[in-house]
């Protein structure tokens, strides 16, 4: 479990996170939704030790990172996994060679060992062996998520962290992403934190959903509550396009 | 100014601090190091050489023509086109053109990487990409911009004597002897040392200015100029310096 205490960040005068409170549970999908500026993309990175807060604690199955050693973050960074906006694979290895990378720094693996972790995890994400030797640049947008899914997943992390990983995806990708996260997750009982726009992943994967507001948390329940919460925050998030404002209708018709 | 200069100038060396941590997984390093001598030094060696040849060529034609005098003998000129291709022309010059070549490669790969957030997915891995990503570079233009310079002194030798054989500017044996004439081999150390403190310079500032770039695109190529700007007023200004304190 991942625990958030009264967490802040500033970025000179800006207050961008202003206190959040807020556990994030194993095995399941915690959804960070909000609009853009809302501050969920530096609440991520915040909880990945990416910036520095400016107070409340962040707490890791109850190790404190703002009070561990630089040897025991560095080994706490081996429990994380996390899967980028523009997925960050490195144009100048393959697929397999980006893949490999985290086995290469931080395992004892055999080169035989490492090679059948590799495909294992290709092939988890269901990338097909021939596509192995090509890099990111020849690979489709949904593909290279899926490589990043697979690199994240390489040293069978406790924690996965997604930024928008469907962004840039068409709406079948996208599905094929977000149930592929879903999977993992409670596959290896892994705690995971999804950034998203996304209202499809919020109804599909939103095991527990958190909205941000200003730096705030707005709210926070279960996917079926989304749609048939009262709360103002909500509402005014979830029913901005016409498309759900008729859904919403329908609903509380039927 | 000044205190943008110093604050700068600050920031670098928090940098190479960064750079200058002891890797803790050599073999990740090294692996790295043979790709980048492949990528800065190999890919190098046509530009080089075509650059060296033709710059010995010209200083031949150039001397012969302004000490075209029947008292002056050939192995003069030899001498005058040995000591500007050894002393300045092969290490400054040609790493001036290193430094647009290789330098701005470097500022803007590892911008790049910035803004697409492959820096940040190092660090989440919990591997330092300052040094992961700067030291093999670095190393690799310590180990190769040297061996380029003396391929490039070679190289304008050559091209100087087949530019006066060619045009009949010299009489090709006189001249070959003035290759060797009075040749102090202390030269050619002076000139290595420049060529490493250049390559230092060119490894690290170009690295400085790709790894702290932010925002998007406009700014990598932003800060691909400003590094190779940099690097040209800074080994300019290391030339001078070094030359005081080596020559005099």
């Amino acid at each position: 479990m991942i625990r958030i205490e009264g967490l802040q960040k500033s970025f000179g005068e800006q207050h961008v996170l202003r206190g959040i409170d807020v556990d994030f549970y194993e095995g399941q999908c915690n959804l960070i939704i909000g609009l853009s500026g809302s501050g969920k993309t530096v609440f991520l990175k915040s909880i990945l030790g990416l910036h520095s807060v400016d107070g409340g604690s962040i707490s890791f199955d109850g190790r404190i990172l703002g009070e561990m050693s630089k040897k025991e973050v560095k080994s706490l960074r081996q429990e994380m996994g996390m899967v980028f906006q523009g997925s960050a694979l490195f144009n100048s290895l393959s697929i397999e060679e980006n893949v490999r990378l985290p086995l290469d720094f931080f395992s004892n693996m055999t080169p035989e060992e490492k090679a059948e972790r590799v495909r294992f995890c290709l092939q988890r994400v269901r990338i097909e062996e021939e596509s192995f030797g090509k890099t990111p640049a020849e690979l489709s947008g949904g593909m290279q998520k899926r490589v990043a899914i697979a690199r994240a997943i390489v040293l069978n992390p406790k924690y996965l962290f997604c930024d928008e990983p469907n962004s840039g995806l068409d709406p079948e990708t996208a599905i094929v992403i977000d149930q592929l996260i879903h999977e993992i997750t409670h596959e290896f009982g892994m705690t995971t934190i999804i950034n998203t726009h996304d209202m499809n992943s919020v109804l599909e994967i939103g095991d527990h959903v958190i909205l941000m507001e200003q730096g705030k948390k707005a709210w926070e329940g279960r996917m079926d509550e989304v749609l048939s919460s009262d709360d103002s925050s909500v509402v005014d998030y979830v029913f901005r396009s016409n498309l759900f404002k008729k859904l919403r209708t329908a609903l509380h018709k039927s | 100014m000044i205190y943008r200069f110093m604050e700068g100038l600050g920031q670098y060396f928090l940098f190479l601090g960064e750079v200058f941590h002891k890797p803790e997984h050599w073999r990740e390093y090294s692996k790295s190091f043979f790709r980048e001598i492949e990528l800065l030094g190999f890919s190098s060696i046509g530009l080089v050489a075509f650059i060296s040849v033709f710059m010995g060529a010209v200083l031949t034609i150039q001397t012969a023509i302004n000490l075209g005098d029947p008292f002056v003998p050939d192995s003069y000129i030899a001498i005058a086109v040995r000591e500007g291709i050894i002393l300045e022309f092969a290490p400054t010059i040609v790493s001036l053109i290193l430094a647009g070549k290789v330098g701005s490669n470097i500022a803007s790969t590892l911008g790049t990487m910035r803004v697409t957030e492959q820096m940040d997915a190092l660090r989440v891995m919990g591997i330092n990409p300052a040094s992961y990503l700067v030291l093999p570079k670095l190393f690799a233009c310590l180990l190769f911009n040297p061996i380029l310079i003396v391929f490039s002194m070679a190289l304008g030798l050559i091209g100087g004597y087949y530019a006066g054989d060619f045009l009949g500017l010299v009489n090709t044996e006189i001249y070959i002897m003035g290759y060797f004439d009075d040749f102090d081999p202390f030269f050619v150390v002076y000139s290595l040392i420049k060529t490493f403190v250049f390559a230092f310079i060119i490894g690290t500032v170009s690295s400085f200015f790709g790894y702290n770039v932010e925002g998007g695109a406009v700014e990598v190529g932003k800060a691909s100029t400003k590094s190779v700007v940099t690097m040209s007023f800074s080994i300019i200004l290391f030339n001078y310096i070094l030359t005081n304190l080596l020559l005099q």
